[in-house]
């Protein structure tokens, strides 16, 4: 009998997730149409004056992007411990925060990479220019990552809880405050003129920290919330 | 093998059992008994490291498994009240990634093998969405065929199983014994294995 | 120690507010305004480091597994919460005379403000799970996550703070007149001695609760009767 060494469980659990949510289209969909419906509402209410939207529009976007990972936060383990699968994963032979990144890479691809693919038409939309729409994307693209993560350990802590979703947007919301600033940060400065860099090289540090630290909370949350 | 003593587990405040000693040995068979509520499950569940015991120790060859972790895992395979298969996914793909899971790489021969053996021959492919209970049942413990794990933690094993289905158990439970493994199962039904005597455990 | 407590912080209560709305004298620049310092000051220091506390206990309670410090955190949570619930507000207080504003986006107040949220976030956390052990130990959890944010949100804001060179009001830092820093200073130690009063007393009858089906609180039960 083979074993199955890290990385196939790895490719394994990312590759499961894929196909459980390719099976559950309507899911993703919804997270997506929730960022743009959300991204669309702004302008009504505010008003269509194109240069205050100019100057909205990152923290608009980012916000939005906050408020539709918050949505799907509860899916990446609800089901799972639903139909018993986390108690398998519990036992896997090893390290559960592998498995745990696991599950955060595949929940960053349903959730996070379609808002960042969304997001450079909802960007023309308010007018951004190219150059600031760039580095919205690449802000983007260091930040909805993090959102996962921290999301992760959220929604392993209210595991099986009811009111879970809104509890764990009480207790995530306030952890993802300086992935918001430095993310709509980055594509503000563009705007006014600032560095840039300096903002996505924070965006970037935070993003190596939560990649060491949050799985391994996240399995000692779900270890927690498990027993 | 797995020795454990002096265990006493709660489930919040409630205390459901103390100062409970046992040890397992390879080719034997442990039947854990006692009324609803009594801590089957919870036993069986801080026998797999899901809960912690407030007091006792469980040891693995010797050790404690809270130190093992991985290597005890390794070596276990634990069935609960849930299938933990996906109703989206198909037999086939559900027991790959069950494998998977339990830490072993096997292929698709050797699954339909397993599968034809628990009686689903034909069904390999279908969603499980449209099995019955029982033959989910039968796809969960089809997973014990393809991990050789050497102890076998069973919560109720037989919920949902026909008459043949209850006897293919018995003799896989009879098998796993014969190759030196450990069963240590919960059931509220009757199950005996040939020649194999039960040792059993009542909580009350 | 809980009446003792409660009396001592009771007294510094009196002598505190006396000097500072009789003895200290009134401000040249903020007139008699400034007097809302003598709550809101004592008020913020303590909400940031009772929750560092709490998240002491709570890092304790999760690593050795004891009961008792498990609940001391969730016993001071409700004070910290109401120390900075009342810092904000006294702050707004403060704010609308001196900046004509009730609230300015200023880097201090919004980090007070994601602090309130924290508690409020541990709060609901171990009150949503009915198993007292799994939400001792979540929200400890939460509470350690919390408090390895804290900093890095706290510059966060403060950068972004700086960058959108929004209101940012300094807090003037004259010399104080010698009553101004006494009454601070017993206003201080009286917050100080009632968030330790009201945190016993809230850990007494939690232990009291949790282990109210055990032998010990029976008998106590006897003797009060």
């Amino acid at each position: 009998m083979n074993k199955l060494s890290l990385i196939g469980l790895l490719s394994l659990v990312i590759r499961r997730d894929l196909v459980l949510a390719m099976r559950r289209r309507a899911d993703v969909l919804t997270t997506l149409i929730f960022f743009i419906i959300v991204v669309s509402l702004f302008p009504l209410g505010v008003g269509p004056e194109m240069d205050m939207l100019r100057k909205m529009a990152p923290g608009v976007i980012w916000v939005a992007a906050l408020l539709a990972s918050m949505l799907s936060l509860g899916r990446m383990f609800s089901a799972d411990h639903l139909d018993g699968t986390l108690e398998q994963m519990m036992l896997v032979p090893q390290s559960l925060s592998v498995l745990v990144l696991a599950k955060i890479l595949a929940h960053w691809m349903v959730s996070g990479l379609p808002l960042v693919i969304m997001a450079p038409v909802l960007g023309l939309q308010f007018d951004m220019t190219t150059q600031a729409i760039g580095v919205l994307i690449v802000a983007l693209l260091l930040g909805t990552p993090i959102l996962s993560m921290v999301g992760a350990v959220g929604a392993a802590l209210t595991l099986g809880l009811r009111g879970g979703g809104a509890l764990v947007s009480l207790l995530v919301l306030p952890l993802c405050i300086p992935v918001l600033i430095f993310g709509a940060g980055a594509a503000e400065a563009v705007v006014s003129g600032t560095s840039v860099s300096s903002h996505l090289s924070l965006l970037g540090a935070l993003l190596v920290m939560a990649l060491i630290f949050t799985p391994w909370v996240t399995a000692l949350a779900l270890r927690i919330s498990m027993e | 093998m797995l020795e454990i003593s002096n265990l006493a587990c709660s489930r919040g405040d409630h205390l459901l059992f103390s100062d409970l000693n046992f040890s397992l040995s390879a080719g034997e068979l442990l039947q854990v008994q006692g009324a609803n509520g009594s801590g089957k499950t919870s036993l069986l569940r801080t026998l797999c490291g899901f809960m912690m015991p407030v007091a006792g120790e469980i040891c693995w060859r010797g050790q404690n498994i809270r130190e093992l972790g991985d290597q005890f895992y390794a070596e276990m395979i634990y069935l609960g009240h849930l299938n933990a298969i996906k109703d989206e996914l198909n037999a086939l793909e559900n027991l790959r990634i069950g494998a998977g899971l339990a830490g072993c790489k096997v292929d698709d021969k050797q699954v339909i093998a397993a599968l034809r053996r628990m009686g689903l021959r034909g069904r390999e492919t279908l969603s499980v969405k449209v099995l019955s209970q029982g033959q989910r049942r039968r796809v969960a413990l089809a997973r014990l065929l393809l991990c050789n794990a050497s102890l076998w933690i069973l919560d109720e094993p037989l919920t949902a199983l026909d008459v043949g289905a209850v006897e293919l158990m018995q003799d896989l439970i009879g098998e796993h014994l014969v190759n030196n493994g450990m069963v240590i199962y919960t059931t509220h039904q009757p199950l005996e294995v040939v020649g194999v005597a039960t040792r059993r455990l009542t909580l009350s | 120690m809980v009446p003792w407590f409660a009396c001592s912080a009771a007294i510094m209560f009196v002598a505190g507010l006396y000097i500072s709305f009789f003895v200290a004298p009134t401000d040249i620049q903020q007139g008699e305004a400034y007097r809302i310092m003598f709550i809101h000051v004592p008020a913020s220091i303590l909400s940031m480091f009772i929750y560092l506390v709490m998240a002491g206990y709570a890092a304790l309670g999760l690593i050795f597994n004891t009961r008792l410090s498990s609940m001391m955190a969730s016993a001071l949570a409700p004070t910290g919460a109401l120390l900075a619930f009342l810092s904000l507000w006294t702050g707004a207080l403060w704010g609308k005379p001196m900046w004509g504003a009730w609230w300015v986006w200023d880097a201090r107040l919004t980090s007070e403000l994601i602090l309130l949220f924290l508690y409020l976030g541990f709060i609901a956390l171990h009150a949503s799970i009915d198993d007292p052990r799994r939400a001792d130990r979540a929200s400890a959890l939460l509470a350690i996550i919390g408090s390895v944010n804290v900093p890095i949100i706290y510059f966060s804001v403060q950068w972004w703070n700086t960058l959108h060179q929004g209101a940012s009001v300094k807090l003037t830092g004259t010399s104080m007149h010698v009553a101004m820093q006494q009454g601070m200073y017993t206003m201080m130690l009286a917050v100080w001695l009632y968030a330790i009063a009201v945190s016993l007393l809230r850990v007494r009858s939690i232990i009291l609760e949790r282990e109210s089906k055990t032998q010990w609180v029976s008998e106590l039960m006897e003797i009060k009767r």
